[in-house]
């Protein structure tokens, strides 16, 4: 054998054997999908819209309690991130740039991103619910809020830093001040970035579960008031789920699939906004 | 020394025994540089690669006091003040002294919201007003025929030479003094090129222009003064068709006859 023949054989199985690894992933993603798409299809019904949660056996139950109260947490929650997360963002690429104190910053929020959920969900346990004296909905705001932050501080500090210096120094040369230069120019050439990061922060959160078990915690019945235990799709969904009764497990189904197809729509208008700016 | 002609104009800028030095390096990148610049001429400023020549470009509108850690001495007179000094409003001395880049830098933003932009900055807001600057600087850039029709589109849908001619527009709309170019043609097309060299000669009429360029001809197509740096130092300044007909300093003789560089 050649060196040409070798060559092109190792070539041949690195692509086999990466090409299998590849078609395994996916055979996993399509295979969850499938299976949420099956079942949540068979149980999905309008009514489900309309009714909320009812003991097992009723006819009129429904998911409209998780659904309302999972657009509230995370809804609020993403009112409490983004500000923040897009101001942070904004103080370490405009004014910290690469002190010291703005990389303790980065380092800091990476970790915190790669912080398991629960343990955040286990601090607000500790700093709300316990003085509260009770779950409410409140404290999983609060939870997902926390989780969202580094998430839009990062690529808000990434998106912003990409816009070139240059352009910024165009627009000092006219005489703007430094306010006018990030929120006219900066931020308008990093307004996609920025909004994926957003899209990509709310999809994160949407699908936690572990920090709101012990935060908003979950209640069968419909209610607004932040105050008080919120139900969410997750817990509900973790609760139907585990549960003995066929009719909790299909509702179970249908909202595991509903917050699927939520989260993957966010996704996928992600990865358009992405796609857009590359070709733009 | 240096040798610097007589200018036979008024003086938009004189530059005092100027040395700069970068943030975190020893070596300053210019030393006691001294030069006028003349009012309502073009001036050329030309030399090798890292010779100071853009650096000093960037010290008429202060630049380096975007990043920390930049050290100046000496003096710039501009307008009968120093405008090195601790109180020099920088908003306003941007606004007298414009600067277009190496590269186009059209806002992300629509065409008439780029020209607007310094307009805006300025406190203008009538409608009627900005829509008449607007246009007069496209005018005056010679790029209205190109785009009046297009004015609500992206000015990232502009070719690269437009771009160029629309960052022009968006300078001279404020009416500044000075425009100072940091090699505005290196990244255009010959024809693009030409156009902004026959722009820039019709501007010199209101203001007073500093050019850095890499491009010998240019300087010489172009300018009424030019001044040869090298390694920080300004080494000759003198009327352009005496400058490269009859150098006075030895290296402005090696330089143009190219030599080195």
């Amino acid at each position: 054998m050649n060196a040409i023949d070798k060559r092109r054989l190792v070539s041949r199985v690195v692509l086999i054997l990466s090409s299998i690894s590849a078609l395994i992933g996916l055979l996993f993603l399509f295979w969850i999908l499938g299976v949420l798409i099956l079942n949540g299809i068979e149980s999905i019904r309008w009514d489900l819209f309309v009714y909320e949660g009812a003991p097992p056996g009723m006819l009129e139950s429904g998911l409209k309690h998780a659904l309302i109260g999972q657009l509230i947490l995370v809804g609020c929650a993403t009112l409490i991130g983004v500000p923040i997360g897009i101001l942070g963002g904004t103080y370490l690429s405009e004014y910290a740039g690469n002190s010291r104190f703005g990389n303790f910053v980065r380092d800091i929020s990476d970790i915190m991103m790669s912080a398991p959920s629960i343990v955040i969900g286990a601090f607000v346990y500790a700093v709300v619910v316990l003085p509260m004296g009770h779950f409410s909905g409140i404290a999983g705001v609060v939870a997902l809020s926390i989780i969202m932050i580094p998430i839009i501080l990062r690529t808000t500090d990434d998106m912003l830093q990409l816009v070139s210096p240059t352009l910024r120094e165009a627009a000092y040369a006219l005489g703007a001040p430094k306010y006018r230069v990030i929120l006219s120019v900066v931020y308008r050439g990093a307004k996609a970035g920025v909004l994926t990061g957003i899209i990509l922060g709310v999809a994160r959160v949407a699908g936690e579960t572990a920090p709101l078990l012990f935060t908003s915690f979950n209640d069968n019945f419909y209610s607004t008031d932040l105050m008080e235990p919120m139900a969410s799709l997750t817990v509900t969904i973790y609760n139907y789920a585990t549960s003995p009764y066929a009719d909790w497990q299909s509702i179970g189904w249908a909202a595991a699939f509903m917050l699927s197809m939520f989260i993957l729509a966010l996704n996928i208008i992600g990865r358009l906004i992405i796609l857009k700016r590359k070709g733009a | 020394m240096a040798t610097i002609a007589t200018i036979e104009h008024e003086k938009a800028l004189h530059v005092k025994d100027f040395s700069f030095t970068y943030a975190k390096t020893a070596q300053p990148s210019l030393v006691e540089v001294s030069m006028p610049i003349a009012k309502t001429c073009i001036t050329a400023l030309i030399g090798p690669s890292g010779c100071g020549k853009t650096t000093l470009l960037r010290t008429f509108n202060r630049m380096h006091d975007l990043y920390a850690g930049n050290r100046y001495e000496g003096e710039i007179e501009f307008e009968g003040r120093n405008i090195l000094g601790p109180k020099e409003d920088l908003i306003r001395l941007r606004t007298r002294i414009g600067m277009i880049f190496q590269k186009p830098t059209a806002f992300p933003m629509s065409i008439y919201d780029n020209i607007a932009y310094g307009l805006r900055l300025q406190g203008i807001k009538a409608k009627s007003e900005l829509d008449d600057r607007v246009e007069k600087a496209l005018n005056d850039a010679a790029i209205w025929p190109e785009v009046h029709q297009r004015l609500k589109k992206e000015a990232s849908s502009l070719s690269g030479g437009q771009q160029q001619r629309l960052c022009i527009a968006r300078a001279i709309a404020v009416e500044p003094e000075i425009l100072l170019f940091d090699e505005p043609t290196s990244a255009l097309d010959p024809i693009s090129t030409q156009a902004i060299e026959q722009l820039i000669m019709q501007l010199k009429e209101r203001i007073s222009i500093v050019i850095v360029t890499h491009n010998m001809q240019q300087a010489a197509r172009i300018s009424d003064y030019t001044g040869f740096m090298y390694l920080g130092k300004l080494i000759e300044l003198g009327k352009t068709d005496t400058l490269f007909v009859t150098p006075q300093e030895a290296l402005t003789e090696e330089y143009i006859m190219g030599k080195f560089g």
